[in-house]
């Protein structure tokens, strides 16, 4: 499915959905670097809200926006990631290049 | 140790096929009832091993995955995951976190990082030109230890 993507100003947001895996993957990526190499966005915000599944596919997703938005300056955020992709997300370090933002998650708020 | 119910499904290593491996094994364990967080912690680990005999055991050709499912006493679940494939030389760096052969293609080197943290057991047993199978194991928790 293709992820929804909007601009403000130096920002620029992609809402991820359903699962990321190697699969799904591709798609993604494309269309991410397509807009991240056309308007060099200082902060990319990677929104996890509708992200239903993750594998370790998601990992090398995040960690290549990682690297292409470092390689002119911007930074990467991550917004709306529940309990279990934040799990997936601590095994590979990831909290510790890229921010992400404390949102409580639905098994939280129980 | 007899299992109690098992389930074998075989299926082409097409990267589409991903999605339906970890969902059929999560369908045939559903009738231990298991936490969603257990089913996610399958799921998340079967999809790690199914995607490396797709971009690495199978690495441009199309090969057989099978998946053998046995459920045993006490809601133990092993899912052994198997392809005849180019095998891995060396199992023990291939295990090693961040370990990729393919780091162009964005593989992070976790996935059996992954499959070790998700599961209670992995074993990964391997030949070169003939195949690998990884055999994760995982005990689910019982009902009334749930809070």
């Amino acid at each position: 499915m293709p992820a929804k993507i909007t601009q403000d100003e130096d920002k620029l947001t992609v809402y991820l959905s359903g699962e990321i895996d190697h699969h799904s993957c591709v798609q993604i990526r494309e269309q991410a670097d397509t807009e991240i190499m056309k308007i060099h966005p200082k902060e990319v915000v990677l929104d996890f809200k509708d992200v239903t599944f993750m594998d370790s596919s998601g990992i090398g997703l995040v960690m290549g926006r990682y690297r292409l938005a470092s390689s002119y300056g911007g930074v990467i955020t991550i917004t709306e990631a529940s309990a279990y992709l934040k799990r997936v997300m601590r095994i590979a370090g990831l909290d510790s290049i890229v921010n992400i933002k404390q949102t409580a998650s639905k098994e939280e708020l129980n | 140790m007899k299992s109690e119910n098992q389930m074998k499904v075989s299926f082409q290593s097409l990267s589409v096929n991903e999605g339906f491996a970890r969902v059929a094994v999560a369908s045939f364990i559903s009738s231990l009832d298991p936490t969603a967080a257990e089913i996610a912690d399958i799921k998340t680990a079967v999809s790690e091993a199914v995607t490396n005999c797709i971009v690495h055991a199978y690495r441009d050709t199309i090969g057989t995955i099978t998946i053998h499912t046995k459920i045993y006493p006490n809601r133990r679940v092993v899912v052994t995951i198997k392809d005849k494939g180019c095998g891995i030389e060396d199992i023990e760096k291939a295990i090693e976190p961040l370990f990729t052969t393919l780091p162009d293609e964005e593989r992070s080197g976790l996935g059996f990082s992954v499959m070790q943290s998700f599961t209670d057991k992995m074993r990964v047993r391997s030949k070169v030109g003939k195949g690998t199978s990884v055999v994760l194991e995982k005990i689910l928790s019982k009902k009334a230890e749930r809070r």
